[in-house]
């Protein structure tokens, strides 16, 4: 279990300075939908929400677990639409500029 | 064959944290960045969908229908915000995640209960970490959401024997967990620590102002991302960690960038309510007002000085954006510059209520980005202009920030706005701005005061440029 653990934070931490390194230098006109995108990204928690709401049982677990589905899916979705609709205006913006 | 299925699903997460990777370079740039966003989207389809393959979820139906309802509400909140709203949506949006996340530990905290297995360790601090991320991000989001609707006051809320307070409540999460590590199926402890997690959210939030938001609304963001990684160490999901170290990363970039436009360290902002020790400051300023005057014109005369201008510089700030006034301000830069005047926009990086929010907002009113200068660009720039006009904003021009070194705001880096021959001001009245500190440039000899609303006052100065 451990050297799982140590594998999980090699993951973590190697994925934190890729995270750093890409987003690093962005244009303030982009900060908003960066924010709004990433904010959609960390939606993935719907992945282990999926996993929590798994089993075919109706207990409290699963019941909390399709709470959180519905949750993130929001998140998800919502995220990603709000900033298609944001860079949508920027891009209108450049045809026309 | 048994391991090709869970084989294929790793595979796939791995794509699907490539793509991630993949969209959030593309939304560095303006010209891909409606790709990247895309690229993400798919990426994060493909996540769901290998995982539903997995043979532990046999619930199908009922996911597919969480998946339904929530896609449903989050559409139909997306298509409906305004612009203006954006820093709320987000806020509210990052609050979900940040609750989703705990409600995962939580569940899991359940089904080890249920089945009365024991808890591994490492599991056991994940699931009281993710507790706390996550109980923290849905609590703050939703409290900066009250804060940035008008629902509760902006201004900061202390009470004494605040620290001590927070202190006790840390202790007491710490206390919990320890007890919770030693003895992992004490329910009534459990339920303790979740909620002192969630008093913890809101006590992080209530004693920071209005002002500090875009700092708030960043830093939340990144937790939310912490939170679904260390959801991911409670499931044992690389994609979660992944995605989840992704999003806290950006996060804390875009929070360190909004601390250096503010000239304040992050500890600052968490731990000191603002101008909470600037009240002597903020009472020399109101005692100088007093002996100063202050010019006010009418629109006629502010549209003949625009319409008569070379170059004039707009300083747009969250009034403008509050009174809904970006459209009718882009039909005075029209106005202006079919008249021959060379017309730009300065944009202070906290302009607004989160990074980047008054880009947005011109950007749906159909102003060009070409047009748009950050703070660096355009304060050189200031000298050369003949009219800065002030929309709503306040803060970020006020001289004070290089003057006077007992303003709360000192050494925060402004718009040079007093620099320009004239300065028009577009104001509801003489109020301090979020920082609650007069503002000595409106008692300026070159400085002219347009009182009434942003709207108003622009649709006026439109028609009134017209006639010229």
């Amino acid at each position: 279990m451990t050297e799982a653990l140590i594998a999980a934070l090699f993951v973590f931490v190697l994925a934190s300075f890729i995270g750093f390194e890409v987003i690093n230098k962005i244009p303030p006109t982009l900060h908003t939908p960066l924010m709004s995108g990433s904010n959609a990204i960390s939606g993935i928690a719907v992945i282990g929400a999926i996993v929590a709401a798994g089993e075919r049982n109706t207990n409290l677990s699963v019941f909390l677990g399709l709470i959180a589905v519905v949750l993130a899916t929001v998140n998800v979705v919502g995220g990603f639409l709000v900033t298609d609709r944001m860079l949508q205006m920027f891009k209108k913006k450049e045809i026309k500029a | 064959m048994s391991d090709f299925l869970p084989t294929g699903i790793q595979l796939t997460y791995l794509v699907a944290a490539s793509l991630f990777i993949l969209g959030l370079k593309k939304l560095g740039s303006p010209a891909t960045a409606r790709n990247g966003n895309v690229i993400a989207a798919v990426g994060m389809l493909l996540a769901i969908v290998a995982t539903m393959l997995d043979q532990h979820v046999l619930n199908y139906e009922m996911i597919l229908l969480g998946l339904a309802i929530g896609s449903a509400i989050g559409a139909i909140a997306a298509y409906k915000v305004q612009m203006t709203e954006m820093p709320q949506m987000v806020g509210l949006l990052n609050g979900l995640g940040g609750l989703a996340s705990a409600l995962v530990a939580v569940a899991e905290f359940w089904r080890f209960l249920d089945t009365g297995s024991p808890v591994p360790l490492d599991i056991n601090i994940s699931m009281l970490l993710d507790v706390l991320i996550g109980g923290v991000t849905f609590t703050g989001s939703f409290l900066a959401f009250a804060k940035l609707q008008g629902l509760i006051s902006g201004s900061p809320i202390t009470f004494p024997l605040q620290q001590p307070f927070n202190l006790l409540l840390l202790g007491a999460y710490v206390a919990g967990s320890a007890y919770l590590v030693i003895t992992p199926d004490s329910l009534p402890v459990f339920l303790a620590v979740v909620a002192v997690s969630l008093v913890l959210g809101v006590m992080f939030v209530i004693p920071i102002g209005g002002g500090d938001m875009p700092v708030v609304i960043s830093l939340l963001n990144s937790l939310s991302g912490i939170a679904a990684a260390a959801a991911g160490f409670v499931v044992m999901n690389n994609m979660l960690i992944i995605a989840g170290a992704l999003v806290g990363a950006s996060g804390i970039i875009l929070t360190e960038i909004m601390c250096k436009a503010m000239n304040r360290s992050l500890f600052s902002v968490l731990f000191s309510a603002f101008g909470s020790g600037g009240s002597s400051a903020a009472g020399g300023a109101a005692a100088g007002a007093t002996d100063q005057t202050v010019h006010s014109i009418d629109p006629e005369e502010g549209a003949m000085m625009l319409g008569y201008a070379r170059s004039v510089v707009i300083v747009p700030g969250y009034g403008m954006a509050v009174a809904q006034a970006q459209h009718s301000v882009r039909e005075l830069a029209d106005q202006l510059e079919r008249m021959g005047v060379d017309v730009k926009y300065a944009i202070h990086p906290v302009a607004g209520r989160m990074p980047g929010h008054m880009n947005v907002l011109l950007a749906e009113a159909n102003v060009p980005y070409t047009q748009l200068y950050d703070m660096e660009d355009i304060n050189p720039q200031f000298e050369q202009a003949d009219v800065a006009l002030v929309i709503g904003a306040n803060d970020v021009v006020n001289p004070a920030a290089r003057s006077d070194s007992n303003s709360p705001i000192y050494g925060m880096p402004i718009l040079e706005v007093d620099r320009a021959k004239h300065t028009i001001v577009i104001k509801r009245g003489m109020s301090a701005g979020f920082a609650g500190v007069d503002n000595e440039l409106f008692y300026k000899d070159k400085t002219t005061m347009l009182f009434g609303s942003a709207k108003d006052m622009v649709s006026k100065l439109v028609s009134e440029v017209k006639q010229l």
